[in-house]
């Protein structure tokens, strides 16, 4: 064993030591079973025969075919892609619109700023059921208070009606009532998170900046297309990135909100039900696989066309 | 024609009010609606649901009785599940704290092989689906026989909320002066020591947010607890407890508004009593772009 370690040397091994309790359960909870879940993908597994599993088990095609050629899964993928697209979109404006709101001083700023963030933090089982009790046709506020003061002639199932007829300056549009409640929820959930990252770069914005602007005259729509939107395309592409994962990603809101039916099955509430009712395992994992994947391909895209505007914005922010 | 930047000051100052209540109303009202439900008898509500306000005379605990009492007393049992919901999240909070401290000290201070490379691995934690970890886990653990644990389920939360936990306190250690450290070795200090006496008592507001912000991920946590917990009623957290009970029609109601409030309402305490120390945590480092 012989020669003592340098500094240098003891400093690695203290380093991997400290990292090492993270690495093992990020590796046994994280790491592993994704690629478990890719071996599952392969093989025909369901929970009754789950002891026969195992590395060495018959690989097979089988599922991918039948998850691909199964009813309703392009549809679901599409309404996916609606869903997360619909909600990373109205977070980010609502969120920028409370940001710009909240930004300047007045009475109460403070206590608005913290219930502003309330949607994000409570838990989400209790508001998907205050929505759901809101929104009922039997018994919710909405429905009531829409009929008496608003003149609909029947409450509206928002959240287990497909299709809603509009009628509008006398066209007629079939809107994907459940789907766009569920995108509400989400934007209404989520537009928090954006806002706290916007306002924590607005406030980064140097105030003489927009001092010199208002000076010359700049009005206010203008002050904020040429001088705070480029400070925060940064982060408004980082948020657009953040939230477009996450939502892509998302299982309970959906499952809480309408249990994925009425146009709103997202793959990942396709992929519970497999898991549970069907017991389907290999089904279930390689629904799950294609939606990772959807997702690894999305990103690719995204940084291989936009990944230099970025990088562009943030050289100069 | 008026000048522009004067017409939109104008129409900005009469919007921005409007916008600030819009605001407040819509984050606030469904927590009102909440707390305004859970005291109303049932029959009230089903006779006049447009009715937001109550006489105080007509305010009833009987719905918050009922929801906490034991099933056995003819109750819902949310106490239990209270008991269950807390047990998970402290005991996943004290341990991703126990993992991820000296994590966090490694990644910010120690230079070692594989140091840059660490970010990767705790990506690919948020990039996949948690319903895909959700497949093999639920298989690893009906195997295990974790499945209705507890303890299966806090080992989740802790490889959930470490990756974020880390980042977190990594940029708070970082502004540390590292000749603070160097002091301490002068002075004998053990690595360890030295973490333990001089790092963590400055690190303290960090370590604090971070461990509330681990206790309200795993208690607002529902995905999971309802894979591994839903088979045995004695197991359920808060969430799930409200989840499945709100599924059916046995339960009305203004009783299951009043879990909705037990389980929001430590939430929110922890919130305001904190907020500052989260969203400063939360958002540290965006203000650099």
């Amino acid at each position: 064993m012989g020669k003592p370690l340098t500094a240098r040397q003891r400093e690695s091994r203290a380093g991997l030591a400290y990292l090492s309790p993270t690495l093992v359960v990020v590796l046994v909870v994280v790491v592993l079973p994704i690629l478990w879940t890719v071996m599952l993908a392969f093989q025909r597994i369901r929970l009754i025969n789950l002891r026969r599993a195992g590395v060495f088990g018959q690989y097979t095609l089988a599922n991918l075919e039948t998850v691909l050629n199964s009813p309703g899964f392009w549809s679901s993928l599409w309404t996916t892609l609606v869903y997360t697209v619909g909600s990373t979109f109205g977070s980010i404006v609502l969120g920028l619109i409370a940001a710009l709101t909240l930004r300047s001083r007045f009475r109460g700023r403070t206590l608005v700023r913290g219930s502003v963030l309330l949607p994000y933090v409570a838990p989400v089982v209790s508001v998907a059921f205050v929505w759901n009790v809101l929104l009922s046709p039997q018994f919710g506020l909405v429905n009531d208070w829409g009929v008496r003061f608003l003149g609909w002639d029947r409450p509206i199932a928002f959240l287990s009606q497909r299709e809603y007829a509009l009628n509008l300056l006398g066209w007629h549009i079939d809107v994907p009532m459940a789907l766009l409640t569920v995108i509400a929820f989400e934007t209404w959930r989520y537009f928090p998170f954006a806002f706290l990252f916007l306002l924590a770069r607005l406030q980064a914005v140097p105030g003489d900046l927009e001092e010199a602007a208002r000076v010359d005259g700049a009005a206010p729509t203008q002050m904020f297309r040429h001088i705070l939107l480029p400070q925060l395309g940064a982060v408004i592409a980082l948020l657009s990135v953040l939230r477009f994962i996450m939502t892509f990603n998302k299982f309970d809101d959906v499952y809480l909100l309408t249990g994925g039916g009425a146009g709103t099955e997202v793959v990942s509430v396709r992929v519970y039900e497999y898991l549970t009712a069907r017991f389907d395992i290999g089904a279930a994992a390689a629904q799950a696989l294609v939606l990772a994947g959807g997702l690894l391909v999305l990103l690719a895209i995204y940084l291989r066309f936009f990944a230099p505007r970025i990088e562009a914005a943030e050289g100069e922010g | 024609m008026a000048d522009r930047a004067e017409v939109e000051t104008r129409i900005l100052r009469v919007l921005r009010p409007i916008v600030i209540t819009l605001l407040a109303l819509i984050t606030l009202f469904p927590f009102l609606y909440m707390l305004l439900l859970s005291i109303r008898p049932i029959e009230d509500l089903l006779r006049a649901p447009g009715q937001l306000w109550i006489e105080p005379s007509e305010w009833t605990v009987r719905t918050y009785r009922e929801v906490l009492t034991s099933v056995g007393e003819g109750g819902q049992g949310f106490l239990k599940f209270l008991a269950n919901s807390a047990i998970v999240s402290v005991a996943a909070t004290a341990l991703t704290l126990l993992v991820s401290i000296p994590g966090a000290y490694a990644v910010a201070r120690l230079r070692f092989a594989g140091r840059r490379q660490v970010h990767f691995l705790f990506l690919s934690v948020y990039l996949f689906p948690s319903i895909l970890l959700a497949i093999p886990l639920f298989v690893l653990f009906t195997r295990l026989g974790l499945r209705g644990s507890l303890g299966g389920l806090t080992l989740v939360y802790i490889a959930q909320t470490v990756p974020v936990s880390i980042y977190m306190l990594r940029n708070y250690l970082s502004t540390i002066p590292a000749s603070l450290e160097e002091a301490a070795a002068i002075d004998g200090y053990s690595r360890l020591q030295t973490l333990r006496k001089v790092i963590l008592p400055l690190a303290a507001p960090a370590v604090m947010a971070n461990a509330l912000y681990v206790f309200m991920i795993a208690w607002n946590e529902f995905l999971f607890a309802l894979l591994f917990l839903v088979e045995d009623r004695a197991d359920w957290t808060v969430s799930l407890g409200l989840a499945q009970l709100s599924g059916g029609i046995e339960v009305s109601k203004t009783v299951l508004m009043a879990g909705s409030v037990v389980l929001t309402l430590p939430i929110v305490i922890i919130f305001f009593a904190a907020e500052r120390l989260l969203t400063e945590g939360l958002t540290a480092g965006a203000d650099k772009g």
